[in-house]
């Protein structure tokens, strides 16, 4: 298991939910890295699949995952049968985070866990 | 539509045997790529069992260490390329449907089996312990989260949805303020949504027996459902549209009961 996080990024292909400017900027500068990542065109649509790279990623080590809220994110993985690991997985808003912000967080070389358990409220 | 295939693995290769991508080639090939489904590993020498490799290969590549198929980034055949692909290992086709269904958020269920009695097209089911479960997410109809407008613990997502907390962001206390406001879609409608429903279907059947008008039995169901999205709310009118004949309603109706006491949640 690498200790190093791997990362995720996805493309919310069949959506316009988030900003443009943010999921090809994030995409860019990761091409620009020149480090190893996953891109996945919509994890909705994985997860609905039950593809097995939810699997692989989900018992891969520490992850980040670029994508939309937490909590969904959490859910979808679980309901692919692929439970994330809550402390070692760090999600990327790219529905709310700025662009610089979400970058910042994906190239930091430590994870933040911060998927939700049990019952917060905002 | 069977959602059993899983999508086209592609990975970017610029290993032996290819050229280096800029920076601005990768990023060009990696969109056009997931704007065609696929799931793509760039940056790494593990290809991770892709089927494709994507390059710009060099003519001749001595070794041959390469098992995959290859498919040149700079081949104006790319995209049709990938296609085949995808059509020769059988991987899940692209943009056939909106990625668009409830996910439950288990933090927060508590299996009242209300989004079960209430969803009209067989989303939900019970596994062997008579947990709730998304089971057919192709059944959804896209943009209609209806069924977590009902939901009494904010626990259902439709992580496309424009708003929280039905988008997956964190539930606030003001939404759980509405959630106790919401109260039970039954309740308000008298006890039981398909109780209404039926009801209204077998005055639509006897009126139809009698009148022969396909049309006024459309609009009375149309009118039931118009009732309902009224206190729901965020039904499309799409849903609506598309409504199964009173019979199947009913016989979802049933089915739906029929699971709910099976799990032992509802008389």
């Amino acid at each position: 298991m690498s200790a190093t996080p791997r990362i995720l990024y996805c493309h919310c292909q069949y959506a316009q939910v988030l900003p443009k400017d943010v999921k090809e900027g994030v995409l860019q500068k990761l091409c620009e890295a020149d480090l190893p990542f996953e891109a996945v065109a919509d994890l909705c649509e994985l997860s609905a699949r039950r593809d097995p790279l939810l699997k692989e990623i989900a018992t891969g080590g520490p992850v980040k995952i670029a994508a939309c809220f937490p909590r969904a994110v959490k859910w979808l993985f679980s309901a692919a049968g692929a439970p994330l690991d809550a402390s070692s997985t760090e999600i990327c808003n790219l529905r709310v985070q700025p662009l610089e912000a979400a970058c910042d967080a994906l190239f930091a070389s430590t994870v933040t866990p911060n998927l939700p358990t049990g019952k917060p409220t905002a | 539509m069977a959602l059993q295939q899983p999508a086209l693995r592609v990975s970017l290769y610029e290993g032996p045997g290819a050229r280096k991508l800029t920076s601005q080639g990768r990023f060009e090939s990696i969109k056009q790529l997931l704007a065609q489904g696929c799931s793509v590993r760039s940056g790494s020498p593990d290809s991770n069992n892709a089927a494709v490799l994507v390059g710009d290969f060099e003519e001749s590549v001595s070794g041959e260490s390469i098992t995959q198929e290859r498919v040149r980034v700079a081949d104006p055949a790319f995209p049709e390329a990938i296609e085949q692909s995808r059509s020769r290992t059988n991987a899940a086709a692209s943009g056939q449907w909106k990625p668009w269904f409830p996910v439950i958020d288990y933090d927060r269920c508590t299996n009242c089996m209300q989004c079960l009695s209430f969803c009209l097209f067989g989303v939900y089911g019970v596994d062997e312990d008579r947990k709730l479960q998304v089971q057919n997410q192709d059944n959804c109809k896209t943009n209609c989260p209806a069924c977590s407008r009902v939901c009494p613990e904010a626990a259902i997502l439709f992580p496309k949805y424009k708003a929280g907390p039905i988008n997956g962001d964190l539930v606030s206390d003001a939404d759980l303020e509405r959630e106790k406001m919401k109260i039970d879609i039954s309740a308000l409608l008298g006890g039981d949504v398909y109780s209404l429903l039926r009801e209204r279907t077998a005055k639509a059947q006897s009126r139809f027996s009698k009148e022969r008008d396909a049309d006024k039995a459309l609009a009375e169901r149309q009118k039931c459902l118009v009732k309902l999205s009224s206190i729901a709310a965020d039904i499309p009118p799409e849903v609506l549209a598309s409504l199964p004949k009173p019979e199947e309603i009913a016989r979802r109706a049933e089915e739906a009961a029929a699971k709910a006491r099976a799990a032992g949640m509802q008389s």
